[in-house]
């Protein structure tokens, strides 16, 4: 309880102090998340809507892999991303281990499954007149493909708050592939993980409420959205 | 109207985020992996920076364990490492992934524990009998179980004292130094740990374990820094980690590491190895 009221007050401390290290973490693990947010979107989406929308030999098997992906761990993917990245490995001379690209790099893959998955959901979940409706209207491909996405617009902002959530709060891959370099790519999980190994528990503590309240400014943003021409 | 006037001051701080910023990298970087003892004790805050700015280049410490350090540095994913493990840095050497290896500082092991002492280690003679009679009394131990440095030398004295530490006593946690620290004042229990990081959780109240046992010689704690061979990876900065080996080899930087800790904890965290007095 001591460190429960130790890390509020400090949370509260660092906010209005504008604390520059602290706002520096925050801003790179939002950069990070929402870049890989946002490309996990333009493959994932199109992806879940193909792939629900067509019938194509092992179609069931395809949706079964993207939902087993979901249960992926984080350190899983750190690993496997850290033996492609290494100088070792079959992308080492792009030099790329141990940079805030490798952390976004690890969260498009943590990502995008999720985004997938949501979107199959969200189409199947929908009325099939949506897509017909369009479809004896006259529209082509891509008009009817806009209509069903939009059509499915909560649904699908649901899937991207998901992936964000995921990415945002998971840790494993950007420890292994980012380093925990400070000032480089040190992020609000990496440096709570840190401050929690230094036995700072009330400084790691408030970073934790931090991190709770920059994502809830986000899901407020991503609401706004869905709730646009709703 | 409003309401969208506010969405569009949301896009706008968004795009801020993702595309305005700072860049993200910029100028010369080099890669020092290391243990998690050197960067959780701070000394590396005070050794680092007047190195970044006289040579115009940033370091990027990656602080892990000593195996994992090493391991890095073998792959040619970092350009330096600084370590306390000397067999497996000797290893290191000949095996030609380092170049180079320097002292640089040192401290020392020590056995720490419950105040009652219920397998009486103070009495000891070596630490090798300390931790046998630990053994002996099934007292709780906490190992670091990570391929550590302290790991390394913490298995090397139950060799020392031909016991094979299992059962439910012997807590193996593959955890960071300070979260060993933290588990054996939580449970009780004995563990093996560095001075620096001990004194640093001790003297700000995280811990209240004493020292039991220290003085033997086998607990003689030494960092040594070495250079990635660039034979084997022409891609490391070479250049710049023989800069960092000089700087931290040098009276500037060995004078850094003997004061560090003495204002704040009352004793230095480690004493300078490659100058033995820095003026």
């Amino acid at each position: 309880m001591e460190y429960l009221w130790g890390g509020i007050r400090e949370a509260v401390i660092l906010i209005i102090s504008l604390d520059a290290e602290v706002f520096r973490t925050v801003l790179l693990s939002l950069r990070i998340s929402l870049i890989a947010t946002l490309f996990a979107s333009i493959v994932g989406i199109p992806l879940g809507f193909l792939i629900s929308t067509h019938a194509f030999p092992l179609k069931r098997s395809v949706i079964t892999f993207f939902n087993t992906l979901l249960s992926l761990p984080t350190v899983v993917v750190g690993l496997f991303l850290y033996s492609l990245l290494s100088k070792k490995g079959p992308f080492g001379p792009l030099g790329l281990l141990f940079t805030p690209t490798a952390m976004v790099i690890g969260q498009f893959i943590l990502a995008t499954p999720i985004i997938v998955a949501l979107t199959i959901s969200a189409i199947q979940a929908m009325d099939p007149r949506a897509k017909m409706t369009a479809m004896t209207l006259g529209a082509g491909a891509v008009r009817t493909a806009l209509t069903v996405l939009s059509e499915a617009r909560f649904a699908l902002t649901a899937a991207v708050i998901a992936g964000f959530g995921r990415v945002i709060a998971e840790v494993g891959t950007a420890m292994m592939v980012g380093g925990n370099i400070k000032g480089y790519t040190r992020i609000m999980t990496t440096a709570i993980a840190l401050e929690t190994a230094k036995g700072e528990f009330a400084f790691a503590l408030s970073l934790g409420f931090i991190l709770l309240a920059v994502a809830f400014a986000i899901n407020i943003l991503f609401h706004y959205f869905q709730a646009k021409r709703g | 109207m409003k309401f969208k006037m506010n969405g569009r001051v949301l896009l706008i701080g968004l795009a801020f985020i993702l595309f305005l910023t700072p860049a993200l990298s910029a100028g010369e970087r080099l890669k020092l992996s290391t243990t998690t003892s050197t960067e959780n004790s701070g000394l590396l805050y005070e050794l680092l920076p007047p190195f970044e700015k006289q040579f115009n280049v940033k370091v990027d410490v990656i602080s892990v364990g000593t195996g994992k350090a090493l391991e890095l540095g073998k792959n040619g994913d970092a350009d330096v490492v600084l370590v306390h493990a000397r067999d497996l840095e000797d290893q290191f050497v000949a095996d030609g992934y380092g170049v180079n290896r320097r002292d640089v500082m040192h401290n020392d092991f020590v056995i720490i524990g419950p105040g009652a002492d219920p397998a009486g280690i103070n009495k000891a003679k070596t630490a090798a009998e300390a931790l046998k009679s630990i053994a002996k009394k099934k007292a709780s131990f906490v190992s670091r179980g990570d391929k550590s440095g302290t790991h390394n030398k913490e298995l090397s004295i139950w060799q020392e004292a031909k016991v094979k530490p299992s059962g439910s006593w012997y807590i193996e946690s593959g955890r960071g130094m300070g979260e060993v620290l933290i588990m054996a004042h939580e449970k009780g229990a004995y563990t093996l740990t560095d001075r620096g990081t001990y004194l640093a959780f001790q003297k700000e109240g995280k811990i209240d374990l004493p020292i039991l046992f220290e003085g033997d010689p086998t607990l003689f704690n030494p960092y040594g820094i070495i250079a990635v061979n660039p034979d084997r990876h022409p891609s490391v900065n070479y250049i710049m980690a023989m800069a960092l080996i000089g700087w931290v080899t040098s009276p500037e930087g060995q004078r850094i590491i003997a004061v560090y800790g003495k204002g704040k904890y009352g004793d230095p965290l480690f004493y300078p190895d490659a100058i033995k007095s820095p003026k």
